[in-house]
Parts: structure tokens; C-alpha cells; sequence
């Protein structure tokens, strides 16, 4: 695994592991949060044109209230998700895994004018590339951790009872059957070709390339598993 | 155990734990079902999580039992807090920390008033002093808008300019307080500049309209909302060099660690500030600039609310032991 990982130890005594999000997806979520708000604006400004100057006045107190407090209401209320967070699979969370709560929350916002300096997220950007976890300065100072939030949907069991479960034909290391296992799970999700080449990799092991030791390897996976024919 | 055989044991087990965080979502109070069984779920959850990752589990069963696991953690451990009972905390809460962190208090007010009050006199006594920070034209388009005894500067009454004005001061005021606070990042040299730029804005602008013989048409204007406004960006500036000082001298803390806890008051001073410029904003707009009012009430108001504001944070929330304090 040469993800990102930050651990966090619960008082149960294990670790939970919290996956770090990047700049890019960050700044894509960015993206589509400014895009809804800017068509918030666009579609009051137009309700409020036609009140005069007093519609004016209420435009600004709405784009007030909407650039400093939208991600606070989301991420409170939302367990830390902008709509553009959610879209992209982000989630605020505390250093130690809690949910972010309104203080923090506001924090971030707040500072995200420091993260915006000299221009464009400068300061921000400098600030995740250069720290492990892809924290920028309003997470630092609230104590938060923009993660890619866990997936609540569970994947589907691999392929039960798709390939006739076998043993490995030699005795394997614990790395090794994860790595057979793993590679079972993510084999759909892979091209095909993709799957041979990997699979080609093993060809003393399974003896065959190609479509066969693809098959062969997600037989084996399900031996591992404990599957039995 | 082999992994199939593991997931079959416990399958029912996950799913009644999963059900049981999907139904209490929500700001309603745990249910009798939530106090009982989440924990002990919770910690065969984690239970299992340990087991599979030592056993070599695939990685979609084990990120799967992470998963579980950090949202009964979140469950179990995060923070339900009342809306209501926080926001009435917070009124005794927020003098408290200005009182408590009184020294970055007094350096914020120094750094802004001593220039406005230094080129308020300046100003006055030589109105050239005034253009070396103001240009010629913003200086007379202010000339012009107090001048003629109210009829510019004071809206009789519009509601509709009213609105917009208030509007206006809403959006700009308080971004400018929230800029303030979060610029002592930069090693506390944003507030500071901040600070002293608008003290020294102000004061040439006062200086220069009072040496024109319009002194009583601009303090009139501005005494009563600048109780609020003037206190709450200094607040501001304060909280901002909480910051700077958390950076540049963490004591006997990392950095990273006396920044969060300056950030904590520093966010109570700043949102603190924050409300006061709403009300600043609403006087300005709809007492202030009215020319229905006449001076010598405005000025007996702007006395009474300075002293309302002074006296609230020299004694609200003295007296009550308070943890947070």
C-alpha cells in the first residue's frame, strides 16, 4: 500500500485508518461548491434586481452570509460535506476521526482567506504539498483532516462461487495470499488487459497467461478465502 | 479461520451494527436501543477489525471493518452540542476571553487608535497631513458628502438606500474583520497592518473634515455605531495576534499545538466581533445616517451605547466559575 494513511488509535486499543485527500480533489470540490454558489447568486440577483437598491443590499448580505457560512452549515450539519465534498467522496474529519463539529468548521472558513494568499490558494497549496497529510493552514489550525470518506455501501463478496475454488499448488507467505486475494477483488474492476499483464506476473505459479491465469489466480483467491467446492 | 467462513460467523452482526448508525442520524436524543447495543457492537466491531487485519484478511473486508469502525467512533465519540445553551454561553463566554487575553487587547487598540488619534490632530491642526494617506478625490468626495448640514450624507428616511447601505456595511465591515483576524497568521503582521491602516485612514479622514468646518455633521454620524464597530476590529486584531503569537513564541508547546488553542479563543473573538458589526451595520444604516434625528440625541445615544459596550466587557460573565476559562 502506497496510499496515504493517517492512523488514529481509538480507546477500544486498535488503529483506524483515515485516508488523506489531495490537493486535486480537493480543489475539484472547491470547484463545484463555487459553481452552486454561483448560481445561487445569479438566480437571486435576478429575483432581487427587481427590488431597487434594497435588493441590492440583501444580495450582499446573502453573498456575505453564503461565502463565509456554506461550508460551515454543510460540514456541521452534513458530517463535514460540502455537496461538492460529497460529490467527490470527501469528508472533513478531526485529527482523531471525531466529526468535525461548528467551531472547527467555522475555523476553516475563516482562515481560508490566509490559505487564499498571495493569490489563488497559494499559501494553501504550499501548505499540503509540503506536509504529509495534504492539511492547508485553516485545517491546521482547526485540528482537521480532509479524507476520502469511507464508502457505506460494502463490496460484493468476490466472485463467489464464479470459479471453482483450488488450493495454491505451493505453500504461500500471508503477503503473498493477500496479494492473490487482492488482486481477485480488484480484477473488475481492472481492463482486461490489465488483469492478463498482472496475472502474467505469476505464470510460474499458475501455470498459464492470458485469460486462463487471470481465471486461475481468482480460483485460487477464493481457495484462500476459504471457499470450498 | 478462513476469511469465507469469518465473514459468514459475523455477517448478521455488521449489518445490525450498520442499522443501527443509519437510524440515529439526526440531532434526536440516543435511544434506549443506541445506549445499549451501539457500544457493544461498536467493540466487536472493532474486535473483528483487529482479528482481520492480523489475520491477513483480504483489504476489502478489512477497509470494510475500518469503515464500521470509524463511524462508531464517530458516533460514540463525537459531540452533541445544544444550539441554545452554546449560544448563551457565548455572551459571557466572549468577554471573558477579550478580559483574559487583555495584553493582545491592549496592543491592537494601541496599534489602531494611536495613529487615528495622532493624525486626528495632525489633520485638524494641518489638513496637508490629511493627503499624504487619503487622495485628493475620495477626500473631497467625503467633504461633499457631509457637507450642507445633513441633506447629503443624511438619507431622509429611504428605506430603499437604507437597505442597500446596510446590506453594503454587512458584507464589507465584517469581511474586514474576519480579515483581520485570520491575517495574524502571517505572523501577527497582517492584524497589525490591518490595524493601523484604518486607524490611520480614519483619523486623516477626521482630522481633514473637522479642519473643514464639518466636525459636527461627521461625529455626529459616527459616534453612536463606532461604539461597535471600532471595538469589534480592534477584538479582531487582537484574536489575530493570538495567532501570530502562537506561531512565533509557542512556549513550551509545538507550534502546531499552541496554534490550535490560540485559534480556539481566537475563533470565539473573532465571531464575537463579528456580531457586533451586524449591529453596528443596522445603527449605521438606519440611526446614524438619519436626518430625522437630531444631534444632540445621537450623541447622548453614542454616549450611552459606549458605555454599554465598555461596561459589557469590563463585568459581563465575572464572578461564575467557568471550566473553559
Amino acid at each position: 500500500m502506497i496510499d496515504t494513511v493517517r492512523t488514529v488509535e481509538t480507546p477500544e486499543g486498535i488503529a483506524l485508518e483515515l485516508r488523506p485527500a489531495g490537493p486535486v480533489p480537493r480543489a475539484m470540490a472547491w470547484a463545484l461548491d463555487m459553481l452552486i454558489r454561483i448560481s445561487i447568486y445569479l438566480a437571486a440577483g435576478m429575483g432581487l434586481a427587481l427590488l431597487g437598491g434594497a435588493g441590492g443590499g440583501i444580495l450582499l448580505i446573502l453573498v456575505f452570509l453564503l461565502e463565509w457560512f456554506y461550508p460551515v452549515l454543510f460540514e456541521a450539519l452534513w458530517e463535514g460535506r460540502t455537496p461538492g465534498k460529497r460529490a467527490l467522496g470527501l469528508q472533513v474529519l478531526m485529527e482523531d476521526g471525531r466529526p468535525e463539529g461548528w467551531g472547527p468548521a467555522m475555523l476553516r472558513s475563516l482562515l481560508m482567506f490566509v490559505d487564499f494568499l498571495p493569490a489563488l490558494y497559494g499559501a494553501g497549496l504550499v501548505a499540503m504539498l509540503t506536509g504529509r497529510e495534504g492539511r492547508r493552514i485553516g485545517d491546521l489550525a482547526a485540528g482537521t483532516v480532509v479524507v476520502h470518506a469511507p464508502q457505506p455501501p460494502p463490496r460484493q463478496p468476490i466472485l463467489a462461487g464464479a470459479a471453482r475454488p483450488i488450493l495454491p499448488p505451493a505453500p504461500l507467505s500471508l503477503e503473498e495470499q493477500r496479494a492473490i486475494a487482492a488482486f481477485a477483488e480488484r480484477a473488475p474492476g481492472l481492463t482486461p488487459e490489465r488483469a492478463q499483464e498482472l496475472a502474467d506476473l505469476l505464470e510460474p505459479l499458475t501455470g498459464m497467461t492470458g485469460a486462463g491465469g487471470v481465471a486461475r489466480l481468482q480460483a485460487m483467491a477464493a481457495g484462500i478465502r476459504g471457499e470450498r467446492p | 479461520m478462513k476469511q469465507q467462513a469469518f465473514e459468514a460467523l459475523h455477517q448478521t452482526s455488521w449489518e445490525a451494527f450498520e442499522a443501527l448508525l443509519r437510524d440515529g442520524q439526526g440531532p434526536a436524543a440516543p435511544s434506549d436501543a443506541d445506549l445499549k447495543e451501539l457500544p457493544r457492537r461498536y467493540r466487536l466491531v472493532c474486535h473483528h477489525l483487529a482479528l482481520a487485519r492480523e489475520r491477513g484478511y483480504a483489504a476489502g473486508l478489512v477497509d470494510r471493518l475500518n469503515g464500521l469502525a470509524l463511524r462508531g467512533h464517530q458516533r460514540l465519540y463525537g459531540v452533541r452540542q445544544g444550539a441554545l445553551s452554546g449560544a448563551l454561553r457565548f455572551f459571557t463566554q466572549f468577554p471573558r476571553t477579550v478580559r483574559k487575553r487583555w495584553r493582545a487587547m491592549a496592543l491592537a487598540a494601541l496599534v489602531f487608535y494611536g495613529p487615528a488619534v495622532a493624525l486626528t490632530f495632525g489633520a485638524k491642526a494641518n489638513p496637508e497631513i490629511a493627503y499624504l494617506i487619503e487622495d485628493p478625490v475620495s477626500l473631497a468626495s467625503m467633504e461633499s458628502m457631509y457637507q450642507s448640514d445633513h441633506k447629503a450624507f443624511g438619507r431622509s428616511g429611504e428605506s430603499d438606500t437604507d437597505v442597500q447601505m446596510f446590506g453594503f456595511y454587512i458584507w464589507n465591515n465584517i469581511r474586514i474583520n474576519f480579515q483581520v483576524f485570520a491575517s495574524g497568521l502571517l505572523a501577527g503582521l497582517g492584524s497589525l497592518f490591518f490595524l493601523f491602516w484604518n486607524g490611520a485612514h480614519g483619523g486623516a479622514v477626521a482630522g481633514y473634515l473637522t479642519h473643514q468646518g464639518l466636525g459636527r455633521n461627521f461625529w455626529s454620524f459616527v459616534a453612536t455605531h463606532s461604539a461597535l464597530e471600532l471595538t469589534s476590529l480592534v477584538i479582531a486584531g487582537g484574536a489575530g495576534l493570538l495567532l501570530g503569537q502562537a506561531l512565533l513564541f509557542p512556549g513550551r508547546r509545538s507550534r502546531s499545538q499552541a496554534l490550535r488553542r490560540a485559534a480556539k479563543e481566537g475563533l470565539i473573538l473573532a465571531m464575537g466581533s463579528a456580531l457586533m458589526d451586524v449591529g453596528a451595520a443596522g445603527i449605521e444604516a438606519f440611526w446614524s445616517s438619519s436626518a430625522l434625528i437630531p444631534v444632540a440625541v445621537k450623541l447622548s445615544a453614542a454616549g450611552g451605547l459606549w458605555t454599554l459596550v465598555l461596561g459589557y466587557f469590563a463585568l459581563a460573565g465575572r464572578g461564575r466559575r467557568d471550566a473553559d476559562a
